[in-house]
């Protein structure tokens, strides 16, 4: 079997006397789509932070293809901390996206894209511009480049920062709530990129609230709650009956608001 | 009673040299005022809270007291603690501190409205601490802070003024002294005056200029 892309082993964290999350154990299997569901306050957004290492856990180890992230364990339960070009080294096998997309003003859409490779890997700026160009198009907006964000839409924003994260070829790609701050038409053109790049084999890992979304992509679910990983496995299963009552309810509320296409 | 401005005019070269003065000191110390603000605002953000606290103090004492007050104990108050400088670097340091302090709150301000997430996408494409701030923060800042850089800039230009009471040879201390000794108190104000103004006029122009270049980079959403 080989090795999973990304290991958690009893995870916790905690923001000063609340603890967030609470002994996760989760893999994700190298290639799939694995999608974070749960009610706002699960802790899916933070458990990605972790792995994204933009939070620290507080204890447990998190591993990124075999490599610990941050800390390693140092036996009887302790655990050290790695170097900081350590965890550059292990950081760099992930790229982000955020619901708030956080391009940076000041550059323009391919600017953005190539800013790492310029500055990070000190690329000469025309290799850069063509790997920008490149990962641009295949998000869909090769016209777009000399366009500050300012002057995008929502979705080509978004877009933008899914080309951003893949210009540095990750193996690894979380997003966090990526359509969330959308408008609905918006979101499908976001949507239809992830479901682009999932076909390629890529590893994702997605915090979502669209469950037809996660439901007909997602190769593993997982569905947190009050910092628990309360269900694991392939939406058949997950969605199929009988379904646990905690979803169930969960579902309830997203059906009530006519928000979810559940297969 | 009429006015006549040709009395004054007459001294035209010694104006000239004046309102070179007035220019290149207002320059100066407002880049250095620029640069140690945004090391204080700096300081204050990431580093220890004992300095933040004592650059706090600086801060409030410096934009708390007149800057006529400031500039007189540096200059006459400044040789009984073994301070004793000519005017001009007197005047200089004195409009560089007092700047500073404003101009460190416009900076701070500027910290705290970029988004924490334009930081975190920062890092999460590797970029150092060193590179976030040289590419991502000192850029962003300046985008969002710009007006108000222009503003003070435009103040501290007319606080120069203030430095003729430590005998610094710009505009104010010259015209006023060609109008003392000629009598011709109306004609002199009336010409500073509009020295000032078009001084004034030319660096919003200027200001105006780099705001309409940096309004594309408005925040997104």
């Amino acid at each position: 079997m080989t090795r999973p892309a990304v290991r958690i082993r009893d995870v916790h964290k905690s923001f000063g006397s609340t603890e967030v999350l609470k002994g996760i154990e989760l893999s994700v299997p190298k290639g799939s789509t694995t999608c974070l569901l749960g009610p706002s306050g699960s802790g899916k957004s933070t458990l990605l932070r972790c792995i994204a290492f933009l939070e620290e856990t507080s204890s447990g180890i998190i591993e990124i293809d075999g490599d610990p992230l941050g800390f390693a364990e140092a036996g009887e339960g302790r655990r050290t901390r790695l170097s900081a070009s350590d965890i550059r080294r292990v950081r760099a096998k992930i790229g982000m996206v955020f619901q708030q997309f956080n391009l940076w003003p000041h550059m323009t859409a391919l600017g953005n894209v190539t800013e790492a490779l310029v500055t990070v890997q000190g690329m000469k700026r025309s290799a850069a511009n063509e790997i920008g160009n490149r990962q641009l198009a295949r998000v869909g907006l090769s016209d777009r480049g000399h366009h500050y964000p300012s002057e995008l839409s929502g979705g080509q924003q978004q877009r933008v920062a899914i080309a951003r994260a893949l210009a540095l070829s990750p193996d690894i790609l979380l997003f966090d709530e990526p359509t969330a701050s959308l408008d609905p038409e918006l979101t499908g053109e976001v949507l239809n990129v992830m479901r682009e790049l999932a076909e390629t084999g890529m590893t994702l890992v997605i915090v979502t609230h669209e469950i037809g979304f996660a439901a007909s992509v997602g190769q593993k679910i997982a569905f947190l709650d009050h910092g628990k990983l309360l269900l694991d496995g392939p939406p058949a299963e997950i969605f199929g009956t009988p379904r646990h009552p905690r979803l169930e309810q969960f579902l309830e509320t997203y059906l009530d608001r006519g928000a979810a296409t559940l297969v | 009673m009429s006015l006549d401005f040709s009395i004054v005019w007459q001294q035209f070269p010694q104006i000239l040299s004046a309102f070179w003065n007035t220019i290149w000191i207002w320059i100066v110390a407002t880049i250095l005022a620029i640069l140690l603000g945004f090391v204080v605002a700096a300081l204050r953000r990431y580093g220890p809270l004992w300095l933040n606290l004592l650059l706090r103090l600086y801060v409030e004492v410096i934009r708390g007291t007149p800057f006529l007050i400031q500039l007189f104990l540096l200059y006459f108050g400044g040789p009984f603690i073994g301070l004793s400088l000519e005017p001009i670097p007197a005047g200089l340091l004195g409009m560089t501190v007092y700047g500073s302090a404003y101009f460190s709150e416009i900076f701070r301000a500027g910290f705290a409205a970029i988004p924490p997430g334009h930081i975190e996408a920062a890092e999460c494409v590797g970029l150092s601490r060193g590179q976030i701030v040289r590419r991502i923060l000192v850029p962003e800042m300046t985008m969002l802070v710009l007006p108000q850089i222009v503003n003070m800039a435009i103040i501290l230009m007319k606080e120069t003024a203030i430095l003729s009471i430590i005998t610094v040879p710009e505009l104010t201390l010259v015209v006023g002294a060609i109008g003392s000794q000629q009598y011709a108190f109306v004609e002199a104000m009336t010409m500073l005056a509009l020295f000032y103004w078009a001084l004034v006029e030319l660096s919003g122009w200027l200001g105006g200029l780099a705001e309409k270049k940096l309004s594309k980079f408005r925040f997104a959403h």
